[in-house]
């Protein structure tokens, strides 16, 4: 602990000091927000993105690993690796690679596989438009089904949907991604049932919308890892808003059930997971590396576990950066969209 | 009249309100998943005494279904899959333990310093864990645990670091609100120094909403670690674990299933059990459902 004492003067007067009364949230504008304050996040969101650059380059870099060796395997002469280092650029300092490499890459330049000596955008650009569809799969299918469900066990609350979606959702957010989806292929696809392939080995340049037996138990795991927390959610604010007075207003006006949870409760309980739906999808960029591995779908997470087993780094980096910026952009999103959507942030706390 | 004044206090003091903990016990998921996570403890520490076989032994065909020598059949390499299961739960435990208790630990003591000092210092650790969080932290892992070779200290420090940022940010939070109450200031005007008000007056404060975390952290702890070893970047062959199993025997899932099922089964109780002691921590303390995104 390095906390050093402040003289006591100032502890006499009050336990810590600046900490009292209300604490200023930095995340939020503090008075009509505006594009400079959205510009004030896009700013930080690509400080963000470049500090990782950094840390991923000088990782991959500085580690002991040899990319030469990893190609030429274990019988290259002395003569061929140091060879192929300064074809590399690999006997550069790091910092004057690090800086080729940048500017390389701002000017749209990924850099060459190692591994297939093509440029990285031949394998990545396929990959990344696949794992895209998965997402937006996921997405499409997740979202609505959570609000749905979130919205009927608020509305029967301690019933048997509720109870039951409860237990279930505590067991589905305990186990691995990876759990969930073998558990999937023992049940649809080996076992059980034999009804959906256990892989998802799409053809090369083909479109996943157009092989939906391929990407049903992909998006199933993911959806199943997803919702129980997106419909606890909804359901929690679900319930705070139809303990609002409100709603209790609606009611008392005579207003249909129907008309005070379409158009009074469940237009307010969503706010908060717009916000959310964008977090789970930054989140979802995590796991669908595993997800990806599990059924071989042909996606980014894919990619990457590929090129780090053939160490090929600048593969590796370059998809390290695309889940970054994903990462980024989606709570990026989440931050817009949440202050967008709430009338008392819009206007800065004057509503 | 005087002596039952007198008797009040200490009458109210007797009949005081049971703790977190007490409420949270009595209610039936966290006596359940107390006594799942302890069975799953107990069947990884013990499981080597009881396996009838080595983990190493070569018992019969590979994937033969189940017979009298091997009671769940034969894996990949014809081991018997239940001497391996029993063998193989102790690495996975023993590093999620640690590598919760060290992200917890340390995410503690940031969060406190940064509510702490409220200048540079808590903006600058703020920040540094935020580029943390903003990284998709699978990823992370990965690229260490490949460059630097399958270490296991090596994985519970990262994954360690990986629950710094959200441990921090709970810590962090609680701590600006408890530091705002009157006995607090109290403390601080009886001249008792900050460092031990720190400790001995907000600590106790964050004891369980910090239990909930150490419960969430050790059930994703178990999922990333498995996930990386089921991935091949745990655990080398010939040792296994439950995560590298999965993935070894999938392909003789239609011959003999047992040889994925037994390590998902563990895997699958361990979490389940430490999920619902979290959630039986977090619904006695908010007395609502607890909503926190991994």
């Amino acid at each position: 602990m390095s906390i050093s004492l402040r003289p006591g003067g100032r502890a006499r007067r009050s336990a810590f000091g600046r900490a009292r009364g209300r604490e200023p949230d930095r995340s939020r504008p503090r008075s009509g927000v505006g594009a400079r304050w959205i510009l004030r996040r896009i700013a930080l969101g690509v400080v963000v993105v470049w500090g990782c650059s950094v840390l991923i380059f000088f990782a991959l870099h500085a580690l002991p690993s040899d990319p030469a060796q990893a190609i030429l395997g274990k019988q290259a002469t002395p003569q061929a690796l140091a060879h192929l280092r300064s074809f590399l650029g690999l006997d550069r300092p790091v910092i004057s690679q690090y800086l080729s490499w940048l500017g390389n890459l701002l000017q749209g330049h990924l850099g060459r596989s190692y591994a297939t000596q093509q440029p990285v955008t031949v394998e990545l650009m396929p990959a990344l438009e696949d794992s895209l569809c998965l997402l937006a799969a996921t997405a499409a299918i997740s979202i609505p089904l959570a609000i749905l469900l979130g919205a009927l066990t608020a509305l029967r609350r301690d019933g048997v949907l509720d109870r039951g979606s409860l237990f279930v959702s505590l067991l589905l957010t305990a186990v691995p991604e990876f759990v969930i989806g073998i558990v999937l292929v023992i049940v649809f696809a080996t076992v059980v049932w034999r009804v959906l392939p256990a892989v998802a080995l799409l053809p090369a340049h083909a479109d996943p919308f157009s092989h939906p037996r391929q990407l049903a138990l992909p998006v199933l795991t993911l959806v199943l890892a997803v919702v129980p927390y997106l419909y606890r959610l909804v359901r929690g604010t679900m319930i705070d808003v139809l303990e609002s007075e409100y709603v209790t207003m609606a009611r008392l006006k005579g207003l249909s059930e129907w008309t005070v949870v379409m158009r009074h409760a469940l237009p307010n309980a969503l706010i908060p997971v717009t916000q959310a739906s964008a977090i789970i999808m930054s989140y979802l960029l995590g796991g669908i590396v595993v997800v990806e591995y599990v059924f071989g779908y042909p996606g980014i997470g894919t990619l990457l576990t590929q090129a780090i087993s053939s160490r090929d780094i600048p593969t590796i980096e370059v998809v390290s950066i695309v889940l970054t910026a994903g990462v980024v952009l989606f709570n990026l999103t989440a931050d817009v969209l949440t202050v967008l959507l709430t009338p008392k942030l819009r206007t800065g706390g004057q509503a | 009249m005087s002596a039952g004044a007198l008797t009040v206090p200490l009458r109210t003091r007797a009949r005081r309100q049971p703790g977190p903990l007490r409420v949270a016990w009595r209610r039936p998921q966290t006596k359940t998943g107390a006594l799942i996570a302890l069975l799953t403890i107990a069947l990884a520490l013990l499981g080597p005494l009881l396996a009838p076989h080595s983990a190493t032994q070569f018992v019969g065909p590979p994937f033969s279904p189940a017979s009298a020598g091997a009671p769940l059949g034969t894996d990949y390499l014809g081991r018997d899959v239940l001497s391996v299961t029993l063998d193989g739960g102790r690495s996975l435990l023993w590093m999620a333990f640690a590598a919760t208790t060290l992200g917890v630990g340390v995410g503690i003591a940031l969060g406190m310093i940064a509510a702490y000092s409220r200048n540079l210092l808590d903006d600058l650790i703020m920040r540094l864990l935020d580029v943390l969080y903003a990284f998709p932290y699978i990823v992370l892992v990965l690229l260490f645990v490949s460059l630097l070779g399958s270490n296991q200290a090596l994985i519970v420090l990262l994954v360690g670091v990986g629950w710094l940022p959200g441990v921090a940010r709970t810590t962090r939070g609680i701590t600006l609100e408890v530091i705002t109450r009157d006995f607090v200031n109290a403390a601080a005007i009886i001249g008792i120094p900050r460092r031990t008000i720190l400790v001995r007056e907000v600590l106790p404060n964050l004891s369980t909403p910090l239990m909930v975390e150490y419960a969430l952290r050790l059930t994703w702890s178990v999922g990333l670690i498995s996930a990386l070893s089921f991935l091949g970047f745990g655990v080398q062959p010939p040792a296994s674990d439950w995560g590298l199993m999965i993935n070894q025997n999938r392909d003789g899932l239609a011959a003999n299933p047992w040889c994925v099922l037994a390590p998902i089964i563990c895997i699958a109780l361990f979490a389940i059990g430490t999920n619902l002691i979290a959630d039986g921590i977090s619904r006695s303390v908010a007395g609502i459902d607890r909503e926190i995104l991994p």
